[in-house]
Order: C-alpha cells, then structure tokens, then sequence
C-alpha cells in the first residue's frame, strides 16, 4: 500500500504511448488468448450470477413449489383445491404485496438485519481496532494473545453456533451454572427469550468479527510508514492526535475493505441463526437470509415467495456495493 | 499474516458453491414432465430403498427388516441413508430427481399433499394383498385424497404423559383421570418441590403435541381435523377455547422452553427433577437410558370435555412410498408386500423399544411393558391424529411453530387474540390464493 502512494506519477504517463503501439502489433494468438481470458470469467459471471440474479427477479412474480413447468398463466385463472398447491403460474406483485403486508417475519427481519449491521459498525469493528492498535505496540506475549484472538475467525459459524449453544444452554449451560441460574425458577433462557437472544447471537458473531478486523488493521498498521509516525511526535502530538489524525488518513484504503467486509458479513449473517434455531427461525432471530432459505429450501418450497425476498435483499445489498464501486472507481480515474 | 487472504479465499469458495447449488435448484426445473415411464423393470432386479432412519437405533433395525425382505423376497436391496432432517427438507426435489426405488415417509396429509402432486406412485395392487394386515385406520392413513394407496405403514407411537413409577410412589401421587385432578397434581409437585411438566420447544415441534391434544380434548377429533385443513377459520372460538385452557397449565410448565432442546426436557423427568412430561415415547421412551426404562410409565392425557374423553390422541404414523419416477417398481411392490405383514414389523421391533408395529392384533415377542401399554391406549381411541405437522400443509404447521412460541412466552389473552388473528392471515394466503 505505501508503495502505491509514494509511487511518482510520471512515469506511467511516458510509457502510455508506447504501451498503445504494441496494443496495435498483438498477433492472432494473442488476441485468442486475450479473448479467453475474458470470455471465460465472463461466461462463469453471466452463468453463475448474472443468470440467478436475473431469475430469482423473474421467479419473484411467480408461484412455484418447485413440482412441474411454470405456466405462463396467471393464477388466479388456473382452477385450486384448498391446501394442494397449484401448478406454477404468474402471480404478478402478490409477493411483494403479502412479503410486507402480511409475512410475520419480514419486518422483524429487515430490522435484526438493521441492528445486526449497527452492532458490527459501533462494536465489533471498533473493538478490533483497538486490539489491532495495542498488539502493534509490541506488547510482551503479542504473538500469543495474536494466535489466541484469531482462533474464532479459523472456526466455521456452524461450529461457533453449536459451541456457544453450550454455553447459552439454559439448564446445563456454562453461563447459567456460573451465575446460579440454572432453576426452573430463576433461569434465563439465552436463546429462547426474543428479548435476549439476537444480543446473545450477537456477542457469538462479535467474538469472531471483532479478531477477523483485527487482523486487517495490523496488516494496515504494519504498513505505515514509521517516519510518518516519529514526525508527528516530532511535531508534539499526542498518542492519540497521532492515531486519529496521521495512522488511520493513511490506512484510507484498509478502512474501505474492513468497512466492505463488516457490511457484508452483517448482510451474510445466516450461520448462526441457522444453526441456533435448526432452520424455522425462533422468534427475535429472524433474518431475511433466514426467511429466503425457510421458504426455498423444505419440505413445501415457496420458491416464488422466498425469491421476492431474496430480491429485497439483494436491493437492499446493491446499495453499499454501489457506493464502495462508486468509491473504487472514482479514485481510479483520478489516478 | 498469512491466514487472512486463505480465510476471504474461502469465503468465496463457499459463496461460489452456494451460488452454484442455487442455480442447480433452478435448472431443475424444466425437465421433467414426461418421464414417468421408468415404472416396470425387472421384477427381480435391484432395488435401492431411501430411508431417513439416520439414527443408530432405527437404521440398525431397518437393516435388519431390508435383509429380511431381501432374502425372503429375492430382490436385491441397497439402503441409502439420509439425515432425517435433510431428508424431509429436500423431499421436493429428491422425488422429482432420480429418487429410490422406495422412500421412508409420514402417513396422513404430509402423503396426501405429495401424492396429489403426482410425485408417488399408487400401490393398490400390494393393498389387495396386505390388506388383511391392517384396521381401517391404518388403511385410511395409507390413502391419497384420491382413494389410492399410497403407503404402506410400519409403525407408530403414542403421545401420553410420561412419569417415573417411583417418584409417583414416593410422593403418594394419584394417576389424574380429569383435568381439575391434572392441574391439582401439578400444583402439587411445584410445591413438592419438583418441575411439574417437563417442557422445551426450542426444536419448534414438539409444543404443537400439546396444543393437538388440548383441541382434541376440547373440541374433539372432527373439529381438530377441520381447522388443519382450514375448513374452520383460526380466528374461531374454538381455538381460542384450546389456549385459554392451556393458559391454566402454562404456570406448571418448565420455565425457559424457547430455548431447551426436547432431549433436555427429557432428561429432567429421567433425573426426577421433573414430575411430568408430555411427549411421544417415540423420543422420551427412546431416549431413556436402558436402566431407567423400567421405571417409566405414561397415562393418557386427561379427559377435559366429558362428551369427547380419551377418545383421541396424536399417534404419528411411519411408513413407505413408491416414488413414481424410482426404478424397478415391480420388485419394490414385493418389498412392500413383505413389509406389510406381521412377521416383518416383529422383525423391525427386535430392536427398537418405543415404537408399536400397526399390524391387527400385533403383540411382539420383544415389546416392553411402555409398548405394550401403547398398544392398548392407541387400540382404545376412536380416532388418532398424526400430528399437526403431518395433518397441515407443512408452512402452516411452521405458521403455527412460532405463534405458539409466542404464547409460551407471554400466555396473555392479547397474545392469544393476536396469534388467532395472524394464524388465520397466514391461513389464507396457505391455503387459498
């Protein structure tokens, strides 16, 4: 990264002349080559992304368990028998209408979804942060406490899931034995209550965010320039005017990808809760991650419906990726 | 730092894989409308036979029956075993893709829905011959809405209250016959010191046993059945009726349930902290260690409304289908024919001591003093339920899982009212369109 910055920027704007002539000498076999190597990328991204973006949009106005062809029909003309479902058929915007109207998790879930992103930015990046800061004075043992903090980001969720279940566990559970509160009378159910369990799942997700930024600071920590550092104590600033003022300008283009990953993995969160509620979300957990899967993915799959949802989410998560290529692009040009 | 770019290289390892089982679900779809033919084959030719008996105990017994149908029957039969939850998850696609020659499944509208669907092949040719096997329950259980056969049964298992013979002569408790006895005897285990009901329902399931058995007690088998396939609204006072009376229970069931696995509530009763539990011996019975199994007895549900008595309960039905699209289904109707007889069930029971086999008159040389019981109690009921998430359609019975998870959490009348109100929204956008 400091390479980048302290690069002069003659240089590349000599050579451009010279780059575009040898553009214009490229042989067949250079232009086969160049031609596979983006037609290639190219057919995987239309294949795998492209094409299932486009038809959860598509199967988003439709009603479909999966069972047979989709008629290009509506539904409301095909004949129905109460509790069997009917063939696919075209139900226009009646997703959508019942997703907000009348879907009981929909709601619940764009908010968990709301507060599970607000945690990740006020809580577990910051802590990782400063984590970062303090290993990266060489404190004794860093390497130790390096190792030890890291661990949960080596596990999966899956398993992060089913090691805190034990812990949340209200009768044989480590917290609740600790504390005393183990009776049928005084216990607190971690996981049951919809009033504590997204915070509880959300100290589970914290205990492996807060170590993964960690680790991407120290990498930016690690490539500050130390004169720049020694000049502003030079200049008497405090540790903290040092941090704030000089480290993290310079770290600009790490904030952006722990900023990136924080709201993606907030936006991804679906292990745990999956894990935790064995598929039908309990109440206080539902997430729209969650409820797309529930209603896909079953016994009677709703693939219509739980496409709908998936569209919202993915709406909902072309917002920050726009604002980031945005970003990355008009810094780009201005190099 | 080398581990960080492995991780994010995961990361996208995993979000490929994903991207690319979701396409796999969608191209599915296209194909397969005219393939129904590969019914036939060779009527001795090798079957393979789809079970979710994934657990140790089950799947050792199954092997058991397969290797007996095999060698009596001639036909070559390979087990594939599924997790049970993954199985039942993706039933969907599994008989619509290259299914087994026979599957595990679940009696009642859970075999209906798939049969209505055109996913399972009719067997009335193997009823003609085993129907002497069975009462006209288990026939009717067995029967798509369209009068066909389209299972054949093994077994079921009652849903009773679960106690330890010893802490009842030990305290001096009385077996309740009425609900003001069954409420009183809670009271006083609380007093004694002990957890009245066992309960958990973190697993979503198993609270629906409980609100089954209220209706059936309360309002009786016909009503019950009529409000799961939606013919009674939810909004009714019907249902009402059913939480207000589970309202009167809700302070003697174990505290913090949302949160507690079954296995945990049944570990309580079995370490006698707990009085009481509710549930089906299929999973209490099952999971008592073998040293304590002695010590377990059960009794029916209590009557509540004097014209309906005992007369039902929640006895879930396990059995087989024919995939319509499974090869060599000659051979597999012989399989089936096998496994419909009394000599099969006795041979599938050797081993399992919670289960009763659905054979008229069955009394296997192996049966316990709970599966002997079971059998009787199931014998006496005029009618038997399979469960609410075997006699709804499936995204109802999980409406229902977490409205009731609600009403354990705040068993007010505003919550009652606002379940009722929801459940019936959810209802009509299930059922009708």
């Amino acid at each position: 990264m400091a390479l980048i910055t302290t690069e002069p920027l003659a240089p590349p704007a000599a050579q451009a002349p010279r780059r575009r002539r040898r553009l214009r000498t490229l042989t067949r076999r250079d232009k086969f080559v160049a031609a596979a190597m983006l037609g290639v990328p190219l057919l995987l991204d239309l294949a795998f992304i492209w094409f299932p973006a486009l038809a959860s949009v598509l199967l988003s106005f439709t009603k479909w368990t999966g069972v047979g062809p989709i008629k290009l029909q509506s539904c409301a003309e095909l004949p129905s028998a109460p509790g069997i479902p009917q063939p696919g058929c075209l139900y226009g915007v009646q997703n959508y209408h019942q997703a907000f109207t009348n879907y009981p998790d929909f709601w619940p879930a764009v908010e968990h979804n709301a507060i599970w992103l607000a945690v990740f930015i006020v809580f577990a990046t910051p802590l990782g942060m400063l984590f970062a800061v303090i290993l990266d004075r060489g404190i004794r043992g860093s390497r130790v406490y390096q190792s030890l903090l890291f661990l949960p980001v080596m596990l999966s969720l899956a398993l992060i899931g089913i090691i805190w279940e034990l812990i949340y566990s209200p009768d044989f559970g480590l917290i609740n034995t600790i504390i005393g509160r183990n009776h049928n009378d005084n216990l607190i159910d971690w996981l049951g209550n919809p009033h504590l369990n997204l915070w509880a799942l959300l100290v589970e997700a914290s205990w492996r965010q807060a170590p993964y930024v960690m680790v991407l600071y120290l990498a930016g920590l690690k490539a500050v320039d130390p004169t720049l550092r020694e000049a502003a104590v030079v200049d008497g600033a405090s540790g903290w005017q040092t941090f704030w003022r000089v480290v993290f300008p310079t770290m600009r283009p790490i904030n952006i990808v722990v900023l990136v990953v924080t709201v993606i993995e907030s936006l991804r969160a679906f292990d745990l809760v999956y894990i935790t509620s064995n598929g039908n979300p309990l109440r206080g957990l539902e997430l729209l991650s969650v409820a797309v899967t529930q209603n896909i993915v079953g016994e009677t799959q709703r693939i219509g419906f739980g496409s709908t949802l998936g569209v919202v989410l993915l709406v909902i998560s072309l917002v920050p990726i726009s604002i980031f290529l945005y970003q990355a692009f008009r810094r780009e040009e201005q190099r | 730092m080398p581990a960080n770019p492995s991780v994010s290289r995961r990361t996208a390892l995993k979000s490929l894989a994903a991207a690319g089982l979701a396409t796999g679900l969608l191209s599915a779809c296209g194909d397969d409308s005219s393939s129904s033919s590969s019914g036939g084959g060779s009527a001795t030719g090798p079957i393979t036979f789809g079970s979710n008996y994934s657990d140790a105990a089950p799947k050792a017994a199954f092997a058991a029956l397969t290797q007996q149908a095999a060698g009596s029957t001639s036909v070559q039969v390979t087990v594939n075993t599924t997790d049970h939850n993954t199985f039942q998850n993706n039933i969907n696609s599994y008989l619509q893709g290259t299914p087994d020659s026979l599957a595990t499944w679940f009696a009642g509208y859970r075999l209906q829905f798939f049969a209505a669907q055109g996913l399972l092949s009719p067997i009335d040719d193997v009823w003609n011959k085993i129907g002497g096997t069975f009462n006209d329950a288990a026939k009717s259980l067995s029967k798509g809405l369209d009068g066909h056969y389209y299972l054949v049964p093994l077994y079921n298992y009652p849903w009773v209250v679960f106690y330890n013979k010893s802490v009842f002569k030990a305290k001096g408790y009385e077996v309740p016959t009425s609900w003001d006895q069954f409420v009183a005897l809670a009271k006083r285990m609380q007093a004694d010191g002990l957890v009245p009901l066992a309960f958990a329902d973190k697993d979503g399931w198993p609270a629906l046993g409980t609100f089954d058995i209220i209706n059936l007690r309360v309002n009786g088998y016909d009503y019950h059945i009529k409000l799961m396939k939606h013919e009674v609204p939810w909004t009714d006072p019907g249902v009402a009726a059913v939480f207000n009376q589970w309202r009167e229970l809700a302070p003697y069931q174990q505290k913090g349930a949302n949160g507690r696995i079954w296995q945990d509530a049944a570990k309580a009763l079995e370490n006698k902290q707990a009085g009481l539990m509710f549930q089906g011996s299929n999973q209490v019975a099952a999971n008592y260690a073998a040293s304590n199994l002695p010590d377990l007895d059960f009794f029916v549900f209590p009557t509540i409304n004097t014209s309906f008595g005992t007369d039902y309960m929640d006895a879930p039905t396990d059995g087989f289908i024919l995939p319509k699209k499974g090869k060599n289904q000659d051979a597999a109707k012989k399989i089936l024919e096998y496994i419909g007889t009394g000599a099969a069930e006795t041979e599938f029971l050797k081993t399992d001591h919670w289960d009763v086999g659905l054979a008229n008159g069955l009394i296997a040389p192996t049966y316990n003093d709970i599966q002997k019981k079971s059998v009787a109690e199931i014998a006496k009921c005029k009618n038997v339920s399979q469960f609410m998430d075997r006699d709804t359609v499936p995204d109802m019975a999980n409406a229902m899982i977490k409205l009731i998870q609600q009403f354990i959490d705040s068993p007010t009348a505003e919550t009652i009212a606002s379940i009722q109100k929801s459940a019936e929204a959810q209802a009509k956008t299930i059922f009708t369109s």
